[in-house]
């Protein structure tokens, strides 16, 4: 199963810390994406650059409505992500531990929807045939 | 045959092999259903057969393999189910389990002996919200009915139903495995379905609002869970020892449920009860385990609440209470598990001990803590303090606010009579202004 791994951290911490303590968050990072990645679980992984940086973009009634800033204010940021496969959900835990922000902040573990299927778990062939039968019933 | 009986006792066990040959809750539940039906059809007819439970088990198996077949998810179970029959197609198992009696029971636990322990993990399992756990628990392990639990838990029906469809899909969606956890994570695994059982006694030793105090089945069946999480854990011993001062505590608790009511169910203090009415059978096993966990090593909340709790079981009368060492345990307790309720338990112990000037200054401090100014217990011990002490004005102060911030009704009608006899005795002296 594939699992986003969300990384939200509070980014005044970040701005605290002085340089070597961030020069060694990366390190750890970078060990821990290596594990990661040395195990077979490691999809995808990026950090964001900070909230201040987004954009938010919303189309309402046709008109497009752009606000500066994250799309909810809120203590903890998101500050980066990692795709992972995992066997289950434990195993998706417990490389979450691992993450180094896992530790000051809450690392969000959500399953992703397999592709050919839907939110319930419905294939799409099903849907896409019985579509299909009301079209022409 | 009793097929209600049946269905309570013994469809943790038929549900949770189900669950590992199909690895879905509900395709489990739904072809058990079916069993069950198709026994109230057959059975009649045909005469029972010689292992019921087995036939259960098969005629389920049977049902879900002619369903998968038909949607086409055969292949993925089909490793499973095809051990399955090897073991049943072998000659000393016998081909029918019609024809082998106790082998197939015996059968299926020594398969898989440790499947109504990998349902009891998954129900408890951290990524569940707490409520959903114990629902969860309830339904599949223990067989109670969801119209049962809601009764139990004082939601409606539609509600309780949802918390356990909701329960179900986050276990398929976000894949909770089913299997019993690793060495490693055992012991904190254990301590989230310890805390299952625990909560599913309380709530059914103290009603959190509404007229019953004590609602029998559901400390009956953590009582049971408890004994099976025992059975089941035979090859641990450290983890088992949590369990078994659990268990201790429970039966110690239970032990006096005869005697916390009177005939018109208003509420007895544990110093008034009638002591020939605590069952001795279920304070013997409770004290006996308590000292079996003690011995190997058990030393957290559980232990030390059982300890206090066999002190007071074992006391003959209401005055040989061992009061002092109960202060002290309640001291430990709170060091390690700092709590209101236990902050209270320790005043009242400290002030039973001999010194019940002490006891009032210990609560005075709790009162001037903000998270407890709601708390009814407090003045309610307060009250009662003051009361054995003699002042009489004081205490019926104490009682009025304990009522003004008590919900169970059972508990407002006790201090409600408190406090009329404080009222009575103060009546003649002057009231301060």
């Amino acid at each position: 199963m594939q699992y986003l791994l969300l990384i939200y951290d509070a980014e005044s911490g970040w701005a605290k810390m002085t340089a070597a303590q961030q020069a060694a968050m990366y390190q750890e990072y970078g060990q821990f994406t290596q594990q990661i990645t040395e195990s077979g679980n490691f999809r995808a992984g990026h950090q964001l650059k900070p909230a201040a940086t987004a954009t938010t973009v919303r189309v309402r009634d046709g008109k497009r409505v752009l606000t500066d800033g994250p799309f909810a204010e809120t203590k903890e940021q998101l500050g980066g992500f990692y795709m992972v496969e995992a066997k289950d959900l434990d195993e998706a835990i417990s490389i979450a531990a691992r993450i180094p922000s896992a530790k000051n902040g809450s690392i969000e573990v959500r399953p992703l929807v397999p592709r050919g299927e839907t939110a319930e778990g419905t294939k799409v062939e099903q849907l896409s045939e019985a579509l299909r039968g009301l079209v022409h019933s | 045959m009793d097929l209600e009986k049946l269905h309570r006792e013994e469809s943790g066990r038929i549900l949770s092999t189900l669950i590992r040959l199909l690895g879905d809750f509900d395709l489990a539940e739904e072809m058990l259903q079916e069993a069950y039906a198709t026994a109230l059809q057959k059975w009649p007819l045909e005469g029972l057969p010689a292992n019921p439970v087995a036939w259960l088990v098969s005629t389920a198996r049977h049902k879900a393999i002619d369903r998968l077949r038909r949607e086409h998810s055969f292949e993925l179970k089909q490793a499973e189910i095809a051990r399955y029959s090897e073991f049943l197609a072998q000659p000393a198992a016998g081909f029918s389990p019609e024809l082998a009696p106790d082998r197939e029971r015996d059968s299926v636990d020594d398969m898989f002996p440790d499947d109504r322990l990998r349902l009891i993990f998954t129900c408890c399992h951290p990524g569940l919200a707490q409520e959903a756990q114990v629902a969860l628990t309830l339904r599949t392990v223990c067989g109670i009915t969801t119209e049962e639990l809601s009764r139990a838990f004082l939601v409606p029906v539609p509600t309780m139903a949802q918390r356990l469809v909701r329960a179900k899909r986050k276990i398929r969606d976000a894949g909770i495995p089913y299997c019993v956890p690793s060495p490693e994570e055992l012991p904190g695994r254990l301590d989230a379905v310890l805390l299952v059982v625990y909560l599913i006694f309380n709530e059914g030793y103290l009603a959190s609002s509404g007229d019953a105090l004590v609602r029998r089945e559901l400390c009956a069946e953590a009582i049971r869970l408890g004994r099976l999480l025992c059975e089941l854990l035979q090859g641990q011993s450290e983890s088992r020892s949590d369990v078994e001062a659990l268990l201790g505590l429970m039966l110690l608790h239970n032990s006096r449920c005869d005697a916390r009511l009177s005939a018109d169910g208003e509420l007895i203090l544990l110093e008034d009860q009638d002591r020939s009415l605590w069952d001795g059978d279920q304070i013997r096993e409770g004290t006996a385990l308590t000292e079996l966990a003690l011995r190997s090593g058990a030393s957290g909340v559980y232990a030390l609440q059982a300890s206090i709790s066999a002190l007071h079981a074992n006391a003959r009368t209401a005055r040989e209470t061992d009061w002092p060492q109960i202060a002290a345990l309640y001291r430990v307790l709170l060091s390690i598990h700092p709590s209101p309720v236990i902050e209270v338990n320790r005043a009242v112990a400290v002030a039973m001990a001999g010194s019940p000037e002490h006891g009032l200054v210990l609560l005075d401090d709790l009162e001037k803590r903000e998270e407890l100014r709601e708390f009814h217990l407090l003045p309610a011990a307060k009250a009662d303090l003051l009361r054995r002490l003699g002042r009489m004005a004081e205490a019926s102060e104490a009682y009025r606010r304990a009522l003004s911030l008590a919900t169970n009704d059972v508990e407002r009608r006790f201090l409600r009579g408190r406090l009329s006899q404080t009222e009575a005795t103060s009546y003649g002296e002057s009231t301060p202004p």
